[in-house]
């Protein structure tokens, strides 16, 4: 277990943490790495946020896509949930809404092996103050 | 990746986009595209609608990121011959402020949710990563608690749990209470109906909030921070019960913190779900044990809190400001919002609004950006009537308040007030009484009954309205509802009763045609009040099939075969199964 004792440790942790997702990126080949982030606040998961993950999480390896995939907070939209945002090493965020199982496969098959983009995308209209 | 698509077109296929097209424009672009040839090169993609509602239909060219808005049937041949064949931007479909046609692009700007959606929330690398307890660091390192306090004094920072008092001031005033313990507490009890900020933060980015109170306790001088949480938060509570361990683990939390000798160590208490435990001192009494009821203010809480010790109590989401302050600084965030009111505000906008959801938009923007620019504008194309802010606490704003920038002051100024960030939309189907009416009742069933005024005098105004609702209120009601309103306000011990008859206030000046017409007129202008309804059956239409008969739950249609049904206006709930059930439209309904 780190412990971090000194302003200097937590800066080390920092870099040790960009250290390691540049060895994945590495150790995968050089193939384009894959990250996503499902919306799981209470509202995604009453939605069915949960089931798309897993399915993600069962699904990618099984069709040798490596991918990390990871739940995160609220995205805002609660209009459109479960929502999802997708980036494909060295590319722009992509955000998608209303993921039921039959969208989750379709972004599999188009947008995460082809690059394609299909129907349902949140175009990002915000600015982040960090 | 072998993508065969050069360019995508998004087509916004949000309703309001829709509503204002003169054609189903993905499949004519589609067909367009096939005229020209492109079809194997571009593709059309329909995508959800995110902003700029009221200059829609919008069409976003990718991965260029050029935004067309207003578009037409007439405009597609440009866009493909210019922008897709020739690469060459339509000026005069970009709207924005550069291009001189008025239309500021609507941004969202987030510093409480700078992480939420975007980190894992039970994994403390993740917040690390994002320069997560950097400001922690930066204050224990570089500067005094004096210093710090001032920082965020400079900052305008104004409490965000509804009174708007500024941060860094109870920061100094705590600080300055000399005591051997002092504590800093987070409110994170959200009990306005509609309001989910808070929920939101916590469960998307707790460490925000772990590292503010961290930051809270080395400028006043605690070094124990208690999180009270409404237990009805389960997933929210997890997720800082992890975050607290993991920032324990890590030596972020506990004793000698980067070494430097401060000690902070954060605990929960969780709340039973009572609305009035969100003030600060029922609070302060739940979280000691007793009976969640408000004592009178001064002392405040900064001078003589839990356990009549100095406590110093912020909102979740004023916390979740704080590092982001400390790393870019004071100046920078006063230079966002409004003259008293910096920074930005997180709103849950819910109701009969297209784009339910969490938006956090800097103070200043307008009620009209946020209702038709964010949101969508209203459910099916109806007309907006009026948005209540402030939940139970606070007051309706309606189309003349569209275009008031919103912040603490304005608010205030038009009658209802900031709160915590509900934003519950209304259309022309609501009714104004019945909405006063349902606050009222979540008043009478909150209000924990320590003061008179409160405890008696919402019973009664809620009773009032339920008359007025049910048809048989009398214009003495109207003058009685307004003065018994004003009693409650001046006479009620703490800040629920002294906000309480605000629903009926600013309904009453507003829309006090409603009131009149309930009484007066006897009818529910907008339709909804069931007790002004008379179902009836047409003599033309009833062929006496006994069907509305057998269906009606309270058994109050007669009649016999083939003859015109009847229906007993005094035994009717207005429940609506006869219209239903009729084949042949003899129920109408006045
Ligand atoms: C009836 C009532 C309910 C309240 N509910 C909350 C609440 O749920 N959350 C909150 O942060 N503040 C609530 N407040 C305001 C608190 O009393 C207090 O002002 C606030 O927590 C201070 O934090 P701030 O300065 O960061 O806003 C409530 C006040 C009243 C009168």
């Amino acid at each position: 277990m780190e412990t971090i004792k000194s302003v200097a440790d937590l800066h080390k942790i920092r870099t040790s943490i960009l250290e390691a997702k540049q060895k994945q990126i590495v150790e995968n080949d050089n193939k384009k790495l894959v990250e996503i982030k499902v919306a799981m606040a209470t509202c995604g998961i009453a939605s069915g946020a949960k089931a798309v993950m897993d399915f993600f999480r069962e699904e990618l390896p099984k069709r040798n896509i490596v991918a990390n995939v990871k739940q995160t907070g609220c995205m805002g939209y609660c209009y459109a949930e479960p929502t999802l945002e997708i980036t494909i090493q060295d590319e722009k965020p992509v955000v998608f809404g209303y993921v039921d199982l039959k969208k989750a496969d379709e972004i599999i098959e188009k947008f995460i092996k082809k690059g394609e983009l299909v129907d349902g995308i949140i175009p990002i209209k915000y600015e982040l103050a960090n | 990746m072998s993508n065969r698509y050069r360019k995508n077109l998004l087509v916004c296929n949000g309703s309001s986009c829709q509503q204002a097209s003169d054609a189903d424009l993905v499949a004519f672009i589609n067909f367009k595209l096939k005229e020209y040839n492109l079809e194997d090169g571009i593709k059309v993609v329909q995508s959800v609608c995110s902003n700029k509602c009221s200059i829609g239909p919008n069409i976003i060219v990718y991965p260029d990121n050029v935004e067309y808005s207003k578009v037409t049937k007439s405009d597609i041949d440009d866009i493909i011959i210019e922008h897709l064949l020739n690469e060459r931007i339509v000026e005069r479909l970009v709207f924005d402020k550069e291009n001189g046609n008025g239309v500021a692009p609507i941004k969202q700007y987030r510093i409480a949710l700078r992480n939420c959606g975007f980190i894992d929330p039970e994994e403390i690398k993740d917040y690390i990563e994002k320069d997560g307890y950097d400001a922690l660091a930066k204050c224990l390192s570089k500067y005094t608690p004096e210093e710090v306090t001032q920082e965020v004094i400079k900052s305008g920072l104004r409490g965000r749990g509804g009174g708007g008092f500024p941060t860094g001031l109870k920061w100094e005033i705590t600080s300055k209470s000399v005591s051997d313990q002092k504590y800093v507490v987070c409110n994170a009890d959200e009990g306005d109906p509609g309001a989910f900020m808070d929920r939101s933060v916590l469960e998307g980015d707790p460490h925000s909030v772990l590292e503010a109170m961290a930051i809270c306790g080395y400028c006043i001088g605690a070094n124990k921070g208690i999180i009270y949480v409404r237990a009805e938060y389960p997933l929210a509570v997890k997720r800082l019960k992890i975050a607290i361990n993991q920032a324990k683990e890590y030596g972020l939390l506990g004793k000698n913190i980067f070494g430097t000798g401060f000690e902070f160590t954060i605990t929960i208490k969780y709340g039973a779900g009572a609305f009035i435990c969100g003030e600060e001192t029922a609070l302060i009494h739940s979280m000691e044990g007793f009976l969640g009821e408000p004592t009178l203010k001064p002392p405040f809480p900064s001078v003589s809190g839990y356990l009549k010790k100095p406590t110093n109590v912020n909102n979740v989401e004023t916390f979740a400001n704080i590092p982001a302050i400390i790393n870019k600084g004071a100046d920078w965030y006063a230079s966002i919002g409004t003259e008293k009111s910096k920074g930005t505000k997180v709103f849950a906008l819910a109701g009969k609004i297209n784009n339910v959801g969490l938006i956090e938009v800097p103070m200043g923007i307008t009620l009209r950006e946020i209702i038709y620019d964010i949101g969508g504008g209203i459910v099916n194309g109806k007309k907006f009537k009026a948005v209540q802010t402030g939940g139970p606490s606070g007051g309706c704003l309606t189309e003349k308040h569209l275009d008031l920038p919103i912040d603490f002051d304005s608010l205030t100024a038009a009658g209802s007030m900031m709160g915590s960030g509900g934003m519950i939309v209304m259309d022309e189907d609501d009714c104004m009484v019945s909405m006063a009416r349902f606050y009222l009742e979540f008043i009478v069933e909150e209000s924990c009954g320590k003061c008179a005024p409160c405890r008696i005098g919402n019973k009664r105004l809620h009773e009032m309205l339920t008359k007025l609702c049910d048809g048989k209120g009398t214009m003495e009601d109207l003058d009685l509802l307004r003065n018994l309103s004003v009693v409650v306000k001046d006479t009620s011990l703490c800040g629920l009763g002294q906000t309480s008859p605000n629903p009926i206030l600013s309904t009453m000046a507003n829309f006090y045609d409603e009131y009149y017409a309930h009484v007066a007129e006897h009818r529910c202008p907008s339709g909804q009040c069931k007790s002004f309804m008379l179902y009836y059956i047409s003599e033309e239409n009833c062929i006496g099939c006994l069907v509305c008969a057998r269906k009606c739950p309270v058994g109050a249609i007669s009649g016999e075969k083939k003859k015109l049904h009847i229906i007993n206006q005094e035994l009717c709930t207005k429940c609506g199964v006869c219209m239903e059930k009729c084949k042949f439209h003899a129920v109408h309904l006045n």
